[in-house]
């Protein structure tokens, strides 16, 4: 809505509340997952494992969380 | 007799065995699966976290990276791109550079869409990838693959999933002769017999998937896929005799009683 104040990122596909701009970090904490079993996009990028820590996820942004499941 | 080690992507395995780790009851049966079925090698899908699960375990707590070479796979992707993105993210999580390319064509026979397997093969192989792409059991797309830069090709037994065995040995005998790169039957395998005619024709491996996951009894299947592998590719490095229409005496014509 024009004018609304985002309190949201997409995530995976769905809305999932941030009220504030966070670092990745963060946020893969809140979510309980270990760096070394994911990968993220954030709008389509990639983001090198390395530069988790100075990655900022910011209100709005489309971030995609991928791990491996069981498949052929 | 001493086989030749099994080579793919600059890495050497003793076991000629892939197995996928879908349609498992659990992580525990499915780790229990394939220690049973001796693979080094195992297939893995990509796909979002689940969000709203927190305390859900990870595959990898079950598979080792460190002891299984891990082999991320395209499934469910009907397009280069979709593909192409999926072995990026999979490079990401940090296993390595191997990846299982499969872009399906039709959602009925979960044939490989050729063209787009190729599209999707030549941007991955120039990124750095070690492609092995799930491909129609034909020759000239195998040869173009190889060409491309694949460091393996899988040509399908039969439908993903359907065990009905290999369906055209000769395109199969075909591919084996003209390959540079080793030559892994994926998908149609659905029991020991059909892994043993595999390696029988000269397959370097095969991958499968349901024909274990699917069997009444994972683990048992599990072991008769590790040994009928082992059986097919020792008959195939003893040479097989030649087929004949009428009958050779096995025993002696001379001094028979009379």
């Amino acid at each position: 809505m024009p004018g609304s104040i985002e309190t949201s990122i997409t995530l995976n596909g769905d809305p999932y509340p941030l009220d504030a701009d966070t670092p990745l970090t963060s946020l893969l904490e809140r979510l309980n997952m270990r760096r070394g079993r994911v990968a993220v996009e954030i709008n389509r990028e990639i983001v090198p494992k390395a530069d988790y820590d100075a990655t900022i996820v910011r209100v709005g942004d489309h971030v995609e969380i991928i791990n491996f499941v069981g498949g052929g | 007799m001493q086989d030749t080690s099994f080579e793919l992507g600059g890495k050497k395995y003793k076991s000629r065995l892939i197995v996928g780790t879908g349609k498992y009851r659990d992580f525990a049966e499915t780790r229990a699966a394939v220690e049973e079925s001796g693979a080094e090698i195992v297939t893995v899908a990509v796909r979002r976290v689940n969000i709203t699960d927190r305390g859900k375990e990870n595959l990898l707590d079950y598979l080792d990276p460190k002891r299984y070479q891990i082999l991320p796979n395209t499934a469910g992707c009907f397009t280069a791109e979709e593909a192409i993105r999926t072995c990026r993210l999979a490079r990401e999580v940090g296993v390595g550079e191997l990846v299982k390319l499969e872009v399906i064509g039709d959602q009925q026979t979960l044939f490989p869409d050729v063209a787009a397997t190729l599209e999707a093969a030549r941007v991955l192989v120039k990124e750095g990838f070690k492609v092995m792409p799930y491909v129609t059991d034909d020759p000239v797309t195998c040869l173009r693959l190889q060409e491309i830069g694949c460091v393996a090709v899988m040509p399908l037994a039969a439908p993903i999933g359907s065990g009905l065995g290999i369906r055209n040995p000769f395109n199969l005998a075909i591919i084996i002769e003209q390959a540079k790169v080793p030559v892994i039957v994926d998908a149609g395998v659905g029991t020991a017999s059909d892994a043993a005619e595999a390696m029988e024709l000269g397959c370097d491996g095969v991958l499968m998937n349901t024909a274990i996951a699917g069997a009444k009894d994972p683990l048992a299947m599990a072991r008769a896929m590790k040994l009928a592998i082992e059986a097919g590719r020792l008959a195939y490095r003893a040479g097989r005799i030649e087929r004949k229409l009428y009958a050779t005496a096995s025993s002696p014509l001379t001094g028979l009683i009379g």
